[in-house]
């Protein structure tokens, strides 16, 4: 009967966990917005987290978006509809592979380094000294961190959209000869802006705000040990890809369903 | 004579374990208090305690005569302007150089132009020796020298009482002469009240002007330097001469050799 | 790094941003929705509708001039009555003309094809909230069958 009380232990655990985390998030938020003060520091994070991270998302957007028109050109063409290589690539990335490639990158990039960077500073004691500073972490550190990474992955998502589009287009009309009109004109008939672009951008925030949410407070709910920093990254990555990909499947079933 | 923090019958237990029990200290004002002990008794928790960072399970802490478990967040944040702690590590902010880790607690709490905050940062690294490394990033700067700048940053809002954690750990000879030197003369000069949490005796006993000695959850010890050294408790004897083995023993408990080797007791 | 230099690459990243959104609002996504011109209504009232959808196009000779805004059941005889939104630059179609409810492709979308009737003395243009007489539904794959095979019955 001993992993029976296990399972008891690690529930009460986790629940407890996600009442600090909580506790952690309206800390951070519900606040007077000091705007002269925090904006420089929030513009240095949206730094840190988005601009540093524009050329995995940059890359990555054109290989998937080539990627993407050679695989669907090879299918397409057997239909005779090559044409529709335009649309086929546009939708895939707007409405699925945007939202969730940038997150999924952004989580082990940009997540990442938020946890190890406040795991640390928890582990050096830093936390500590600007509470005895009578400073509150969570306006300073947190606050800060949380708006930079809800503002910049919608942001990565859209630049990785239209790159992969500029891909598939390099890919589709220079390379595979299909017709650059065509490749546009098909597109934009079958591209709707509130249905694939906006909730495309509604996905991001979503996984923007989770991501950011679980990267920080597994920095700040660490052992500030190495053991315990490497394990809080780990879970970091591990979590909240598990959580993009979950959500993903909601939102989806939500915004595309029959309607 | 006046007290600055009074602790009162202060029971603390952490993850199951009682680390205080009953416990009660003066801090006067105006002087240097050492709390001694053995390593992992929760010397820090009781600055955090001192601090509010954390709550005891009974008991009261006073702080100018207002008890810091009573106080709202607000207050707390107030009344925490007039403290400072230095930990063990420096906690320097990495990412800024050391002049804006000193400029760093002025920024935040006063309204005072650069060119102010830039002489009051500038003074106080003159008082802890620093001037010369303000533009340095606390990476370059080694353990004594991150402990220094530390120090500086501690009394940039000239506080009234400082709490020193283990502030001798692992320096050499010169940087804890250094050391003594400045917590000492910050005393004198600043009027500062000064806790230091160290378990280096000779040091703490050359500026201390009152003792604690922590042990088993209780005091043990406490008095002038004088009434230490001559104190008649094997435990605190053990501990200022720094002996191997006696009321605390050397071997961890065990079963004895015999048995382990020969399976008879 | 610099403040200076942080908030300069910041506002790159900002402009880059709005770049690819101008992009994807341009290029990419379907601009007769954008650009709301002036547009007038037409009704038109058939057996079926099929697969037509509010939003399908309305097209006279494959060029787009509309968009259906509504499909619903008329109160009376418990017939589809479609709405069709057509733009103000198309607005000379002649009483006569006739609608029918064609297929993109072989497994296209359904779109409202227009033709226009003749132009002769007598005949005024449609205007706003007129009715288009002269209709034809969706073909329906079932009838079709069922015709084929009654015929072949026989």
């Amino acid at each position: 009967m001993q992993w029976l009380a296990q399972i008891g232990h690690s529930t009460l655990d986790k629940s407890a966990a996600c009442g600090r985390a909580l506790l952690m998030l309206l800390g951070a938020i519900i606040a007077k917005p000091q705007l002269l003060k925090n904006t420089p520091l929030t513009i240095r994070q949206i730094y840190v987290v988005g601009v540093q991270s524009l050329l995995i998302i940059v890359v990555a957007g054109l290989f998937i978006g080539m990627v993407m028109a050679l695989q669907g050109y090879t299918i397409l063409v057997s239909y005779g509809a090559e044409g529709s290589l335009g649309p086929m690539v546009a939708l895939s990335l707007l409405r699925e592979l945007g939202p969730v490639v940038t997150a999924l990158l952004f989580a082990g990039r940009a997540g990442s380094a938020l946890t190890a960077e406040i795991g640390l500073m928890k582990a050096t004691e830093q936390l500590s000294s600007l509470e005895m500073m009578a400073i509150d972490p969570l306006r300073r550190i947190v606050a800060p961190r949380l708006w930079a990474g809800i503002i910049s992955m919608p942001m990565l998502a859209l630049i990785f959209s239209a790159v992969g589009i500029l891909g598939g287009h390099v890919v589709g009309v220079e390379w595979l000869g299909v017709d650059s009109g065509s490749y546009w004109s098909i597109m934009q008939s079958s591209v709707d802006w509130d249905k694939d672009v906006v909730n495309g951008i509604i996905k991001t925030v979503v996984f923007a705000f989770v991501i950011t949410w679980i990267a920080i407070f597994k920095g700040y709910d660490a052992i500030p040990t190495s053991e315990g920093i490497s394990k809080a990254t780990t879970e970091t990555v591990v979590f909240s890809s598990l959580a993009v990909l979950g959500l993903d499947f909601i939102l989806t079933a939500l915004m595309f369903g029959i309607e | 004579m006046e007290n600055l923090v009074e602790i009162d019958n202060l029971t603390f237990s952490r993850g199951g374990r009682v680390l205080y029990d009953d416990i009660s200290m003066r801090i006067v004002k105006g002087k240097t208090t050492a709390i001694m002990g053995p390593s992992g008794i929760g010397k820090t928790t009781m600055l955090r305690l001192m601090g509010g960072q954390l709550r005891p399970d009974s008991g009261d802490i006073r702080f100018k005569g207002e008890s810091i478990q009573a106080m709202r967040r607000n207050r707390l944040f107030t009344v925490r302007r007039q403290m400072s702690m230095l930990f063990q590590s420096g906690a320097l902010f990495t990412d800024m150089t050391v002049f804006d880790n000193i400029a760093f607690p002025l920024r935040e709490h006063t309204k005072l132009s650069e060119a102010v905050i830039s002489t009051i940062v500038l003074l106080k690294l003159q008082a802890v020796g620093l001037r010369g490394a303000a533009y340095m990033m606390p990476a370059e700067l080694s353990g004594g020298m991150a402990r220094r700048a530390a120090l500086a940053r501690a009394i940039a809002l000239d506080p009234e009482l400082i709490m020193y954690d283990e502030p001798f750990a692992g320096q050499d000879p010169i940087s804890m002469g250094v050391l003594v030197k400045l917590i000492k003369a910050l005393n004198d000069a600043l009027q500062l009240t000064s806790v230091v949490v160290t378990h280096d005796v000779k040091e703490v006993l050359t500026i201390a002007d009152y003792i604690y000695i922590l042990a088993e959850k209780k005091v043990i010890g406490s008095g002038t330097p004088e009434e230490i050294k001559n104190s008649d408790s094997p435990l605190v004897q053990q501990f200022l001469q720094g002996q191997a083995d006696g009321p605390v023993p050397f071997h961890y408990p065990a079963d004895s050799l015999r048995k382990t080797f020969l399976g008879t007791s | 790094m610099t403040s200076r230099k942080v908030e300069i690459l910041v506002g790159l990243f900002v402009v880059l941003t709005v770049a690819a959104g101008m992009m994807l609002a341009l290029n990419v996504v379907n601009q007769g929705m954008s650009g709301q011109a002036e547009t007038y209504t037409l009704y038109a009232k058939f057996d079926n509708v099929g697969g037509l959808k509010d939003r399908s196009a309305i097209k006279v000779g494959g060029v787009t001039v509309g968009r259906v805004t509504s499909i619903k059941l008329d109160s009376d005889a418990f017939t589809p009555v479609v709405a069709l939104s057509i733009s103000k630059d198309y607005h000379q179609f002649p009483e006569t003309s006739s609608v029918s409810i064609l297929t993109s492709g072989l497994l296209g979308e359904q779109y409202i094809g227009f033709q226009p009737g003749f132009k002769i003395e007598g005949i005024e243009d449609l205007r706003e909230g007129d009715f288009i007489s002269d209709t034809k539904s969706a073909l329906i794959l079932e009838d079709l069958i069922g015709q084929f095979l009654f015929s072949k019955g026989n």
